[in-house]
């Protein structure tokens, strides 16, 4: 029951997540990386912001025109995974949903998934990045025996920096420690 | 009372060239706004009387004693007394009368003149008095640029504040921090800015919609490095102040972050991942050769130098749950070395400027504080009481930690003596303030 209403809430939060987040397309001016805009002066242009590349391993392109309905709705819902304070393996009920989406990456080479790892506010920055990166590496891990190749799979953790949910109570925790499984369009 | 000069290496170029590092630019939103939380029991007692000016009958182009009351009165040591109880306002030592002093319990006055010599060239003569002794404690004669008065006060305050102290002051240094606020739409935008020491004069080095993070100073204070997560994966930048210029130190595949600059300047230690698992790796930042000192299957990271450059200080979760080693900063690596034992969470070490101390982020029960460790004897010392403190960053002069607190759901900014006397916030104006770094002293 209670598991029940957190899938539910985290379909919410993870379509959130992706409308603001790095990986859509609404940011301007993406396309060429380096939206960061360093100042400091008018002096000497900066010679390495426009030279951002980003290193996702995979195909050029993510072919998701290619899925089944049934495989359609896996990866545009169930597309969180929960985990314990400061753990970073998966939670048993989260496996049958890791072996679909495997399945699914495992019967379509062309599809990649990124998984961003992610922290609860708690602990240092730092750790958390440790944290996150861990929790993105032991979903990558159930990815890959349920069949998936590593060039479908690319990992990134963003530690507590871009959490969920704005709160500091174990509701909001709970739900800003987590793996989100981005489907690359 | 004749004037003693005994200050010659305030000259205007040390002036000039901080404000040449932190005023080009655009300005920040975010402001600092400073507040005493708890003071020294029995702060000094003064009076910083307004300096006269002689300009030809102008207004002054800046408050001075303002300035030099502001940052004493804010540090927390002193008692600065209010400009309405001042029973005389003398400019020149002559003029004080210091049985007007002495009703009102003040142990020491400041008075001083700015003069405009030419068009933009002023000179300033300061001098502190013991007002029980009727005593010069010091006297100074600056000269300045009307564009430097603002750095020229906090000089003031540095030179008085040593005086009382034996302390060196560091209200001309910096902090760069992290600010984020969050658009309408909610999604976040993180600027990472540079502010004098008082919060004031800040600007934006750099402005994202992706995570900023983990700001470092080099050893000369004229560059930072960060961690910037545009191009959706992390990568390490190094920045100079005075010009904007960067350069991507690392953007390796996995997690690029943690940066330190080793004293000499020359070497960044950071954290390098691969396949997941976060290593201590050191790049020589002139020929980019990195060099990977941990090897272990745990999380590896916050790599800070110790003051020789011999050591390195990080977080390590090898024994379970995070705690503070320690390692040669150069291969052939040994063994890491333990330096934490008390808690079961010590992380993010800072080593004070004398090397006689690491500052950490401690759990206390379900707390997270800042504490000071010894790194001898692994002696823990709580200093504060929030419960999600982080990020302590020592003043160059190893007096005070700065670190970032949360007040009200909002992350904000404060500072600690290193005895724990002394609590100050400080709050910011727009977002959420965080990671605070506290600069080096100038360099002339």
């Amino acid at each position: 029951m209670t598991r029940l209403k957190l899938l539910s809430a985290s379909l919410a939060i993870a379509f959130v997540a992706a409308g603001c987040g790095g990986s859509g397309g609404t940011v301007p001016d993406e396309g060429t990386g380096g939206a960061v805009a360093p100042s400091g002066g008018g002096g000497a242009d900066d010679s390495s912001s426009g030279a951002v590349t980003t290193a996702l391993p995979g195909p050029g392109g993510s072919d998701i025109s290619a899925l089944t309905p049934q495989e359609r709705t896996l990866v545009t819902e169930n597309l969180v995974v929960y985990f314990e304070f400061d753990r970073s393996d998966v939670r048993s009920d989260f496996n049958a949903m890791l072996a679909a989406h495997g399945q699914l990456l495992a019967t379509n080479p062309g599809v990649s998934v990124r998984l961003e790892g992610h922290a609860d506010e708690r602990g240092t920055r730092e750790y958390n990045i440790g944290l996150g990166e861990r929790r993105s590496q032991s979903v990558r891990q159930i990815l890959l025996l349920q069949g998936a190749a590593a060039a479908q799979l690319a990992t990134v953790s963003y530690g507590e920096e871009r959490p969920a949910v704005f709160g500091s109570d174990e509701g909001s925790w709970s739900l800003n420690r987590r793996v989100e499984l981005i489907y690359e369009q | 009372m004749s004037l003693s000069m005994r200050c010659k290496w305030w000259s205007v170029g040390h002036a000039a060239l901080v404000l040449a590092a932190l005023l080009i630019g655009a300005a920040a939103n975010a402001q600092l706004r400073i507040e005493i939380r708890s003071g020294v029991e029995r702060p000094i007692p003064m009076a910083i009387v307004p300096f006269g000016f002689n300009g030809g009958g102008a207004p002054a182009p800046f408050d001075l004693a303002g300035l030099v009351t502001a940052d004493l009165g804010n540090s927390g040591r002193f008692d600065p007394i209010p400009e309405s109880d001042m029973l005389s306002r003398p400019t020149r030592p002559a003029d004080i009368n210091f049985n007007d002093w002495q009703i009102l319990d003040v142990d020491v006055v400041l008075i001083g003149e700015l003069t405009e010599d030419a068009p933009d060239r002023y000179t300033i003569v300061f001098q502190l008095f013991d007002v029980l002794r009727g005593e010069q404690l010091l006297g100074f004669r600056l000269s300045t640029a009307r564009a430097d008065l603002r750095a020229a006060g906090h000089q003031i305050a540095d030179i008085v504040y040593e005086e009382l102290t034996g302390i060196p002051g560091v209200f001309s240094t910096s902090i760069a921090y992290v600010n984020e606020t969050r658009n309408p739409d909610g999604s976040q935008r993180f600027r990472l800015i540079v502010a004098d020491s008082d919060g004031e004069n800040s600007r934006v080095i750099a402005d994202s919609p992706d995570p900023l993070m983990s700001p470092a100073w080099s050893p000369d204070g004229r560059r930072i490095a960060y961690v910037s997560f545009e191009g959706e994966n992390s990568a390490v930048y190094v920045q100079t102040l005075r010009t904007g210029t960067r350069d991507r130190v690392s953007a390796r595949e996995g997690v690029n972050s943690a940066p330190a600059f080793s004293p000499d300047g020359r070497r960044l230690a950071l954290t390098l991942s691969r396949d997941g698992n976060l290593d201590i790796y050191t790049i020589d930042l002139a020929t980019q050769v990195s060099r990977r000192l941990t090897q272990s299957s745990s999380i590896d990271t916050e790599p800070t130098w110790s003051e020789d450059g011999e050591s390195i200080y990080f977080t390590s979760d090898r024994a379970g749950g995070p705690q503070i080693y320690r390692i040669p900063s150069v291969p052939p690596v040994d063994r890491a070395e333990r330096v934490t034992f008390e808690g079961s969470y010590n992380a993010r070490p800072r080593v004070s400027p004398d090397g006689d101390s690491l500052a950490v982020v401690h759990r206390n029960q379900d707390n997270y504080r800042i504490a000071t460790v010894d790194p001898d004897t692994g002696l823990v010392q709580v200093l504060t009481n929030g419960r999600l403190d982080e990020s302590p960053s020592f003043a160059p002069n190893g007096a005070q930690i700065i670190y970032a607190t949360r007040e009200g759901g909002r992350g904000v900014l404060a500072s600690v003596s290193s005895d724990g006397r002394i609590r100050r916030q400080i709050a910011s104006v727009a977002g959420d303030v965080r990671e605070p770094v506290w600069s080096p002293y100038p360099r002339p």
